[in-house]
């Protein structure tokens, strides 16, 4: 995999939940992501994003402009060094929230995109990485 | 403070959310959207998002919210103007909006309105 361009912003209060959205939609018109491919991870971003700064204590997200097989795609990650997931199967059910949002951000987020990995132990962050291609 | 404009038609409220919402703007929104339903006794809130690219979990349950306590404080909503990305993507992420009243645009969105109100 071929890294095409790349980028780190923080992802620490509300506005930044913004930016990382802005930042997505933008990267994904350049490189010519269909609308409603688009339109899913801006609003996995979103989920991302907002548990980064919530549950993670805040973070970052580094963007990639990636290259494999000839096909092009967009991979975000968002790492914090909060508290982690001490739960992981409890945290990726539907409907289940530690905290007292919907319990969608996790497992619809990763209904979004195409690619998912989250590596996340207690006590030392998290971090997740999404992808998708066009 | 930065707020999202509610505007009085005769019985009805009607917000246009034309900007990209962080979490904070939402719930003000909220609180405002109440605050107005109990000062102006209003019948129906028509909540246009037509300019909105994204809704998340968040702005999700936001509307969700302003539906259920409209209800209770006697008045209808009706979310209108959906992009069909957005909508698509909604159900993908688990978001169905139980209860919530849509219509495609304003004017059928008004119309709803109008008929709900005088089914009363």
């Amino acid at each position: 995999m071929t890294i095409l361009s790349s980028g780190t912003q923080p992802v620490r209060i509300e506005q930044d939940v913004v930016l990382a959205r802005q930042t997505t939609r933008k990267l994904a018109q350049d490189c010519g992501m269909r609308l409603i491919d688009l339109t899913k991870l801006v609003t996995a971003v979103s989920e991302l994003a907002r548990n980064t700064m919530v549950y993670g204590g805040g973070g970052d997200m580094d963007w990639q402009v990636v290259e494999e097989g000839g096909r092009t795609g967009l991979r975000v990650i968002f790492r914090d060094e909060g508290p982690g997931i001490p739960d992981l199967k409890l945290a990726m059910t539907d409907g289940w929230t530690s905290g007292n949002g919907l319990g969608l951000g996790l497992t619809g987020a990763k209904r979004l995109v195409e690619d998912f990995e989250l590596d996340t132990a207690p006590g030392a962050g998290t971090r997740i990485t999404i992808a998708r291609w066009i | 403070m930065e707020r999202i404009p509610i505007l009085q038609m005769g019985e009805f409220l009607l917000v246009t959310i034309q900007v990209d919402m962080h979490d904070q703007l939402a719930l003000t929104l909220q609180d405002d959207l109440s605050e107005r339903i109990s000062r102006t006794s209003a019948r129906g809130v028509l909540i246009d998002i037509s300019a909105l690219d994204i809704v998340d979990s968040f702005i999700g349950r936001m509307i969700g919210t302003i539906s259920g306590l409209s209800r209770i404080m006697d008045a209808e909503t009706v979310l209108v103007g959906m992009q069909p990305a957005v909508a698509i993507t909604l159900v993908e992420l688990g978001l169905t909006l139980p209860g919530v009243s849509t219509a495609l645009n304003v004017e059928r969105g008004m119309k709803l309105l109008h008929q709900r109100v005088a089914q009363q």
